[in-house]
């Protein structure tokens, strides 16, 4: 009973106690000193993240449903607000405050002319993401998607004196918005049909009414908005513009989570809501090819990039659609395997945008081409930069290289043979133009780029986001750089952590549990037998195998003039498709909505032709 | 229900979306913007209503009534347009700051993000 009373306590508490906090630092903003706003934000973070920690430990042992207000239900039937805690939604929760605490700390010195209104706005993202993560009903989950959204629009557009970050902000605010009202029409068609916003009386509602083509119309439009939060092909484009010019601490939040949070909510929707009602062929084409299309842009965008924060961006776009291609194959090994992943790539990109933020406020730009060799006096910096790119294309024992081992298992017993080459290739591609920016700024090698490869948004015109360039690394900034780095070579290290990550996700994607627990309240996992997953010799070989294509791909694109011409000149000929790719990527909004569109009509039509 | 009310709210979904598409001033592709927002409002209020319905309101002393319109619908379109208050005001003063800081309110003529 006590673990009932605390999680009670504890669930709405998390999101409840950012928000309190938020309000009472925007009243009290005349009289607070800098570092007290400092302070108290970021024990708020602390707290919330010891408590999304104990929430986290209470669930190993059963799902953690807390209906608000007291309205459980009865006969199966409640019109109340459910909360529910498993593995997956309170981890994704502590990786967010975990994320959240660490850029906090790191804003501490890095912003000298910010006010409460950045610290008010942080925790309420924190909120939003953790009310999204754990909400258990549809429009409970528009409501924090739409939080999440509003704020995330405001953080990108901080710096408002400068002319990108608004412009980025705007393309976020319309595409994300436009998004959400697709999700919230699904959700209106949904409730049509059913009568029910709570995911799990939707989802046994849904299996009396069977799947009719409204279902599939509905369930498509409730995931466009997670997908445009994702940032899947071809609702992408709003992702590039704000990460590369919202401040480097938002960056880590969007990189980190945020965009996870979009797959997770796709998840979470599939399977509790739809599993059980819709053909899953469809639904995983969708899924899957989507996916291989995200996964294919965004490494290929992000080889083109000169500028670092947009090259980092396009590589999580890269590795979302990876995540979306495991959610896809419908495999448990495959779902535990990414959720290792989800962790290891929010410690690494957060790292790598860290570093990004350091090289910005030192030398005043983020340009690959610009900043050649003068970050050689930054050791320090250059070694955790090409460290984790290194992490990031799979370098054991770092919990990007776990995850995609077991991940790769996964596929491959889901029948996806393409599946580890995939993965190969997107992280030699991603991993490798993070290693040659690296080789390029810190280590002063490669070739002076010419003509078509110095097209592209430059990195030269951001603001820095202090006053005054640092010369030294001042601890509050360290200390959330190199323990992120660490986290994710301990959270590899850590033993048994990937059987236990496999069973989770068998507890993620057991529909009916989770209807028992949340309408019977037989909160107890049933049991399943787990593979034992873990480091293979196998997927270190591919882990491994990544790296060295990766170190491959950054040789080639900074000697590429010095290669025989018979290779430069078939590189050649690709100038053109990747021109066409570059004009795509136009940062003009209208072109947007209507990749939009035909984004829903693409998801759509792949849900709903038999396959 | 019949098919009209899905009929006018994606046509006026569309038509934000298109809006926004063609538009050559970001204040009106804001506007546009919450055109599209108000296909939602148009499909819910309709999900929710009863003909012959009345409002859902009772009392310990009255009987409940046996046609009424759905509250949850109701609670809904106003959280929504809670929403829409929030998004609108806050990209119109992004956009007063594009203004500011690009000198102009065109799409087509911002270029600081390709590639």
């Amino acid at each position: 009973m006590t673990a009932e009373v605390l999680a009670g306590a504890l669930m709405p508490a998390v999101i409840i106690a950012p928000i309190g906090v938020a309000c009472v630092l925007l009243c009290l903003s005349r009289w607070l000193d800098r570092p007290f706003v400092d302070a108290i934000a970021f024990l708020a973070a602390v707290a919330v993240s010891v408590a999304n920690g104990t929430l986290l430990a209470m669930s190993q042992q059963q799902r953690l449903v807390v209906w608000l207000g007291g309205w459980t239900p009865r006969h199966g039937l409640s019109v109340g607000i459910a909360l529910v805690g498993d593995q997956f939604s309170l981890g994704v929760a502590l990786v967010a405050s975990v994320l959240m605490s660490c850029a906090l700390a790191f804003s501490w010195r890095y912003f000298t002319d910010i006010h409460t209104h950045y610290h008010a706005l942080m925790l309420l993202f924190l909120a939003g993401m953790t009310g999204f993560a754990l909400a258990g009903d549809m429009f409970t989950m528009f409501v924090f998607f739409e939080l999440m959204g509003v704020v995330a629009y405001a953080l990108t557009a901080v710096k408002v004196e400068e002319p990108s970050a608004v412009h980025g902000a705007i393309n976020f605010g319309i595409i994300n918005s436009l998004g959400a009202y697709v999700t919230l029409m699904g959700i209106g068609m949904l409730y049509a049909s059913t009568g029910q916003l709570n995911l799990a009386q939707l989802s046994r509602a849904l299996a009396q009414h069977g799947a009719d083509p409204l279902v599939v119309i509905g369930f498509v439009a409730v995931a466009t908005g997670f997908l445009v939060k994702a940032a899947v092909v071809p609702f992408h484009f709003w992702l590039d513009d704000a990460h590369a010019v919202a401040p480097t601490p938002v960056c880590v939040l969007f990189s980190g989570i945020m965009v996870e949070l979009g797959i997770y909510g796709v998840a979470r929707l599939y399977w509790i809501g739809f599993s059980g009602t819709l053909a899953a062929g469809q639904i995983a084409r969708m899924f899957v090819v989507m996916g291989i299309a995200t996964a294919l842009i965004g490494s290929v965008m992000c080889l083109l990039q000169r500028h670092l924060k947009r090259l980092l961006a396009y590589s999580t776009i890269a590795h979302t659609g990876l995540f979306l291609i495991a959610i896809g194959s419908f495999d448990p090994v495959a779902t535990g395997g990414i959720a290792i992943y989800v962790i290891g790539h929010a410690a690494i990109k957060s790292v790598l945008f860290l570093t990004a933020g350091i090289v910005l406020n030192r030398y005043g730009s983020v340009d690959e081409f610009t900043l050649r060799g003068r970050g050689k006096d930054a050791r320090a910096v250059g070694v955790v930069f090409m460290l984790a790119g290194l992490a990031l294309a799979g370098l054991p024992p770092f919990a990007v290289g776990l995850g995609k081992g077991i991940g790769d298992e996964g596929l491959l017993s889901a029948g996806f043979g393409w599946g580890p080459l995939l993965f190969l290739v997107i992280s030699a591609l991603t991993g490798g133009a993070v290693l040659r920016a690296g080789a390029r700024i810190f280590l002063g090698i490669g070739r002076a780029p010419r003509g078509v490869e110095q097209e592209g948004m430059t990195g030269d015109e951001e603001h820095r986001e202090i006053a005054t360039g640092l010369n030294h690394l001042p601890w509050t900034m360290a200390a959330p750089l190199f323990g992120l780095l660490g986290a994710g070579a301990a959270v590899g290290l850590i033993p048994g952590l990937g059987s236990q990550v496999v069973q989770a996700a068998e507890r993620f994607i057991d529909r009916s549990g989770y209807l028992a627990a949340v309408l019977n309240g037989s909160a107890t996992y049933s049991h399943v037998v787990t593979p034992v997953a873990g480091w293979s010799a196998e997927g270190i070989m591919w882990c491994f195998g990544s790296v060295i294509a990766a170190i491959a791909v950054a040789g080639f694109a900074l000697y590429a003039p010095l290669l025989p011409r018979v290779i430069t000149a078939a590189a050649g000929s690709l100038r053109g498709v990747e021109r066409g790719l570059r004009s795509i990527h136009s940062g003009h909004v209208g072109d947007y909505a209507v990749w939009l569109l035909i984004g829903v009509g693409a998801a759509m039509a792949l849900a709903l032709f038999p396959a | 229900m019949t098919v009209y009310p899905y009929v006018v709210a994606a046509v006026i979904l569309l038509l934000g979306v298109i809006g926004i598409a063609r538009s050559r001033n970001l204040v009106h592709a804001v506007v546009c913007l919450a055109v599209a927002q108000s296909a939602t409002y148009v499909l819910l209020i309709s999900i929710g209503y009863q003909h012959g319905g009345v409002a859902p309101i009772f009392s310990s002393s009255s009987t409940a009534p046996k046609h009424m319109v759905d509250p949850v619908m109701q609670a809904l379109t106003l959280t929504d347009i809670v929403v829409s208050a929030t998004v609108t005001s806050l990209l119109l003063a992004l956009t007063i700051q594009i203004a500011k800081q690009h000198d102009t309110v065109d799409p087509d003529e911002l270029r600081s993000l390709r590639g």
